[in-house]
This record gives structure tokens, sequence and C-alpha cells, in this order.
């Protein structure tokens, strides 16, 4: 089961500074759909409300409407922790759990739920994780040492491997590669791919070739002007997007002709 | 006219090579200073009769105008601002240390004398003269600390947790960080004059409790352990809680097995201290708890002995045996003392213990 992310006319408050303004796109279920655009324009706003991580904001809101499998994700019924279960998240900047050794950060999806399992299980788990974000022969004698031992790229495939570790439906990443080397980057790319025929990926990225190798459907953010809240200026298919673009700032914008 | 310029221009000057190297005075010149200053001062001072303190003024006065000139003279002006201002550094340092120092060395001068086994296993039943000891009092300490540790560290912990993760600065959070803020300043005696209210409206008159000791000491401990919690949950980053909502990790468990495991280290400091601050009260005990000379373990049953009740009433009672009293209470003195450093001890020992690990 995988998950399609309905979004329409999504307003995103950080107290009364509208940080985002008016999104209508839909995310399918299966795919991969990058974020570009300048920064400040609002991309990890927009991604962290489709998790409602937003709200944990002390005066944050958000206004419209985000469904997901037919759900509205603000509705008052709606579990946040639920939700969070279901539609994981990496970070922009790296956040190991200071207390945790390696091994117990991959589990920590699993482990902080308190849910029961086999040791083999566990060692399965995290070995599949690790692989998967190609951290696993770097790091592989050393599980029980602490995860803010490891470098600053080390971390942040840490991070991944902690959120591919509990199996969401909706994987969010935002910037996943910025501080990765290009083999790493390469790891993190094939990754995507493979958990793309089960799992819904939405990617916020720098890295315009990395939008257009990865990506199905890519949405480009931009400021009107300073001080402006971010909007989406155009969301398209990628192959659209990076060859003949609908808005002339996108094509001004992916082609590095800024403003 | 050629479009060159060809006047002849001014020879810049050859860049000198890069001085690395400047002469420095020898790394013993600050003990050999020092040393000098000493015993200058110590030399005019007993030739013209001066009292200590005008030696150890001068000395210092030596040490202070002295090294940085030699610095000066050899290594140049900066190195020499350098020496004056690590030099009164080291002199407020100094400074600090020396009631402290004074402090322990008074007590352990005056109480080790008295220090024994039967000093520290036997109670004052039925003594007057020598002989006798502490170990009533030292249990009623104990006990009375350890219940109102088991108190206030849940109900501060809580507290905490409920003004950081939860108050977020609404009303009522700021409310009560203002009535913790005020209780922060209680003087002991009120503390204990609550207790003794309080306990008096159940109990009747008259009332002598253990508990209620511990109830006061709660009282002077609750704002110290709630300000510390607070303040590490604050030190924990933001980021680790989104990381935990992010995995679907409910609020509550979030708080219990990430932030908290987090800030331990500076809570179980926080709360060693606490317990070490109240430890030495003597004021709300003498109120509530009263005094006796025999072991009493039970604190829902009548009066305990504490130590610091002890010791003052040790040398306040007078008369006959005045001279084994007191020391007796220098005795006791030394016991609470060496009680509160050892809390200090574990509390460091504890905190790095808990600490967050980096490294391989
Ligand atoms: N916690 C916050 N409180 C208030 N305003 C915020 C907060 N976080 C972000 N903003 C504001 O919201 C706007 C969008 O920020 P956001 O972090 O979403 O940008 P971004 O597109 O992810 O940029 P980047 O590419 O640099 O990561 C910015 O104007 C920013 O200043
Ligand atoms: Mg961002």
């Amino acid at each position: 089961m995988a998950t399609s992310i309905d979004i329409s006319d999504l307003n995103i408050y950080y107290g009364d500074f509208l940080a985002v303004e008016g999104v209508d796109m839909t995310i399918r279920a299966r795919s991969v759909t990058a974020f570009i655009g300048p920064s400040g324009c609002g991309k990890s706003t927009f991604l962290r409300s489709l998790n409602r991580m937003h709200e944990v904001i002390p005066g944050a809101r958000v206004e419209g409407k985000v469904v997901v499998d037919g759900q509205s994700l603000y509705d008052p019924s709606i579990d946040p922790v639920a939700v969070r279960r279901q539609i994981g998240m990496v970070f922009q900047r790296p956040n190991p759990f200071p207390t945790m050794s390696i091994y117990d950060n991959v589990l920590a999806g699993n482990r902080l739920n308190a849910k029961r399992m086999k040791k083999s299980e566990a060692d399965d788990i995290v070995e599949r994780s690790l692989r998967g974000a190609n951290l696993w022969t770097e790091v592989k004698d050393r599980l029980g040492k602490p995860g803010m031992g490891l470098s600053g790229g080390q971390q942040q495939r840490l991070c991944i491997a902690r959120a591919i570790a509990v199996e969401p439906q909706v994987l969010l990443m935002d910037e996943p590669c910025s501080a990765l080397d290009p083999i790493s980057t390469a790891a993190i790319e094939d990754l995507i791919h493979e958990l793309k025929s089960d799992y819904t990926i939405v990617i916020v990225t720098h890295n315009m070739q990395q939008a257009a190798r990865v990506s199905d459907d890519t949405g480009f953010f931009n400021l009107k002007a300073a001080g402006q809240p971010g909007h989406l200026v155009e969301f398209n298919a990628t192959s659209k997007v990076f060859s003949n673009p609908d808005d002339p700032s996108t094509e001004a914008y992916i082609s590095g002709r800024f403003g | 006219m050629s479009l060159i310029d060809e006047r002849p221009v001014a020879a810049t000057p050859a860049p000198a090579a890069m001085a690395l190297v400047a002469p420095q005075i020898p790394a013993y010149a600050p003990l050999l200073a020092a040393v000098l200053a000493t015993g200058l001062a110590a030399l005019a001072g007993l030739l013209l009769g001066w009292s200590l303190v005008a030696v150890v003024l001068t000395a210092w006065a030596l040490l202070v105008v002295g090294l940085p000139a030699w610095s000066a003279a050899i290594e140049g002006e900066r190195r020499a601002k350098d020496r004056l201002v690590t030099t009164v550094v080291w002199s407020t340092f100094a400074l600090a240390m020396v009631p402290l120092a004074s402090l322990v060395w008074e007590v352990v001068a005056n109480g080790h004398a008295v220090i024994s086994a039967e000093f520290l296993t036997y109670d004052m039943r039925g003594v007057l003269g020598a002989g006798g000891g502490i170990y009533h009092a030292l249990m009623g300490t104990l006990v009375i600390t350890a219940l109102a540790t088991a108190i206030s560290v849940p109900i501060g912990v809580l507290a905490a947790i409920y003004l950081i993760e939860y108050g977020k600065g609404n009303r009522l959070a700021r409310t009560i960080t203002f009535l913790v803020d005020v209780m922060t300043g209680i003087p002991s005696i009120v503390a204990g004059l609550f207790a003794f209210a309080v306990f008096t409206l159940i109990f009747g008159p008259g009332v002598r409790l253990g508990i209620g000791g511990a109830v006061a000491l709660s009282v002077l401990m609750i704002p110290i352990v709630v300000r510390a919690t607070e303040e590490m949950l604050k030190l924990v980053p933001e980021e680790l809680r989104e990381a935990a909502y992010a995995l679907g990790v409910p609020k509550w468990r979030t708080i219990v097995k990430v932030v908290l495991p987090t800030a331990l280290g500076g809570i179980v400091t926080g709360v060693t201290l606490a317990i070490a601050r109240v430890a030495g009260e003597t004021a709300p005990l003498l109120i509530i708890v009263g005094t006796t000379t025999t072991l009493n373990l039970n604190p829902f049953d009548g009066r305990m002995a504490t130590l610091p009740v002890f010791i003052f009433s040790s040398v306040t009672t007078g008369g006959k045996y005045d001279a084994e009293q007191t020391a007796r209470a220098w005795g006791a003195a030394l016991v609470l003392v060496a009680i509160v450093m050892t809390l200090n001890l574990l509390a460091r020992a504890v905190g790095r213990a808990f600490s967050p690990r980096t490294g391989r």
C-alpha cells in the first residue's frame, strides 16, 4: 500500500508570519517528487507540514487541506503520532540521539515505541537499514559506539537509516545529500530508486541534476520578493520542468539565471 | 611622449623576515617571582615587625608589579599585559579559596580528635561528660534528608517537565515559574514554621515529627530541583525532540526516553547539590523535629536528632561539660562536612557517567 498526498490551498504560518502561501499539488503514490527553489522560500516549511511536524514549533499553524489516502491530515480526529509513524522524515541537519549507540539509533523508531522484537530480527533491521543508507561497511565494527562519534555525512546517513528502519509509507527527505560526497549521494539515490517501488518519496534538493535524476515530478517554489511568502510557481513532470517549463522564472532558476 | 610612466618608483622596502621568535623569560619565572616577592615581604615583615596580613599584601603587590615589569623588559608590552592579567586572575582565585580552605582546616583540626568508632556508632543516651556519639544524629539526618529527597525530586522534576515541555510560556507556566522563583528566596526558618503550622493543624499543638522536617526541607529543595531541571531541559536541542516525533514516537515517550536521558547528567547534579544544600539546614529542624539523645529511626514517631541541631544544642547548652560538648560538636561538624563533600563528589561522578558520550 502506498500513499498519495493531495494538497489544496495550503497556507503555512509561523505565528503571524505567513511563510508559504496557497500551495496546490498532488504527490503521486510510488513516485519521487522533488522540490527545488531558492533558500528561504519555504521548502522545509512545506515539507514539515506534510507529516504534522510544523505544529511542533510554538505558534506555528497551517490553513488549508492536506489529504492523505482520503483522510484530511489536519482534521481534529487525526492523531499526529499515527501520521508520523506512516510519514517518516530525514532532516536538513543530522540529529542522531546523543545518548544512543549507532545500533540503538537505527532502532530508535522501534525501540522508542517499545516494540518487542527478537535480537536476530533487530540485527536484521539494523543491517538492512544501514546497507540501504550506504553506511554498513563503515560502521559494522563499531555498532555499539555512540552515534555522535560519526562524521557529519555519516551522521546524516545514520539518520536516513533510522528513518527507513521503521518502513514508513511516505518518506520526506530535506536535502538529505547536502553533506554527502558523490559516492554516498549515488548510494542514496539508488536507495530512493529502490524505495520508490513501495513508498512515496518527497525530496528537497538544491542540486538540479539530482532533482532531474531521481524525481518523477518537480515542484518549483519561489519568493515574489524578499519578505513576501513563498509560493509554488510550477508543479509538473520532471521531464517537462527541465526541458520545457510553463513558467519563465522556472527556466531562469534551473538554467542559473535568477530573479 | 611614451604612455608608460617611466618615473622611478619609490623602492618598496624588502619584506622583513617574519619574526616568529621572540625573547622569553623562563617558564619558571612566575614561580620564581612569587618566591622572591614572598621572601622579600617576609624579610621586611621580620625587620619591621609587620603583621601577617601586611606581609601577604606586600608580597602580592611586589608580585603584581614585579613580574609584569620583568616581562616588559624582556618580552615586550603584550606579554607583560598577559602576565599582569594572569597574575590578577590567579590571585582572585586564591582569594576565593581562602575562606573555603580555612573552613575545612578549622573543622578538620578541631573535629578529628573525637572521631572514633564509638563516636560514630553510639548515641547520647545517659551520657553527660566524655563518651557517647552521634549515631542517632547521623541516622536522623540521613533519614530526614532521604525523605525530603523522595518528596521533592518527583515533584520538582515533574513540575519542570510541565513547565518546559507542556507549559511553554503560557500563563499557568509563567505563574508557576514566578512562584518557584519566590520559593527559592524563602528563609529556611519560614519553611520550618510552615511545616510546624501544617503538622500542628493535623496532630494538635506541640507536635515534633521527623516527617515534618522532611516536609520543611522539601519546601526548600523543590524550587532548587525545579530550576536545575528546567535549565537542563532547555538545553536539550529541539531537533532531538523533532527527530523522535518524526519517527512516530508519542510526546510522553519522547520525554521519557530521549529528553530526560539527554538531560539526566545535569538533573542528577542539580538534585545532588540541592540535597547537599538542605542537609545542613538547622532552623526548620529545630522547630519541627526538635532533638533527642537516643536513636529514633521512625520519622512518624516523635523527636529525632539531626547533625545540625545536635551541633547547635551541643554548643549552646553550656554548663559543666562544655568542653566535651564543644568537642563533640566539632566532630559532628566534620562528619556533616564530609557527608556534603561526598555528595558533591558523587554528583560529579554521576553527572559524568550519565552525560551523553561522543567520540568513538
Ligand atoms: N522556526 C521558524 N520560526 C519563524 N520563521 C521561520 C522558522 N523557520 C523558518 N522560518 C521562515 O520561513 C521561511 C521559509 O523557511 P524554510 O526553512 O522553509 O526555507 P527553505 O526553503 O527550506 O530554505 P533552505 O533551502 O535554505 O533550507 C523563511 O523566511 C524563514 O525565515
Ligand atoms: Mg530548508
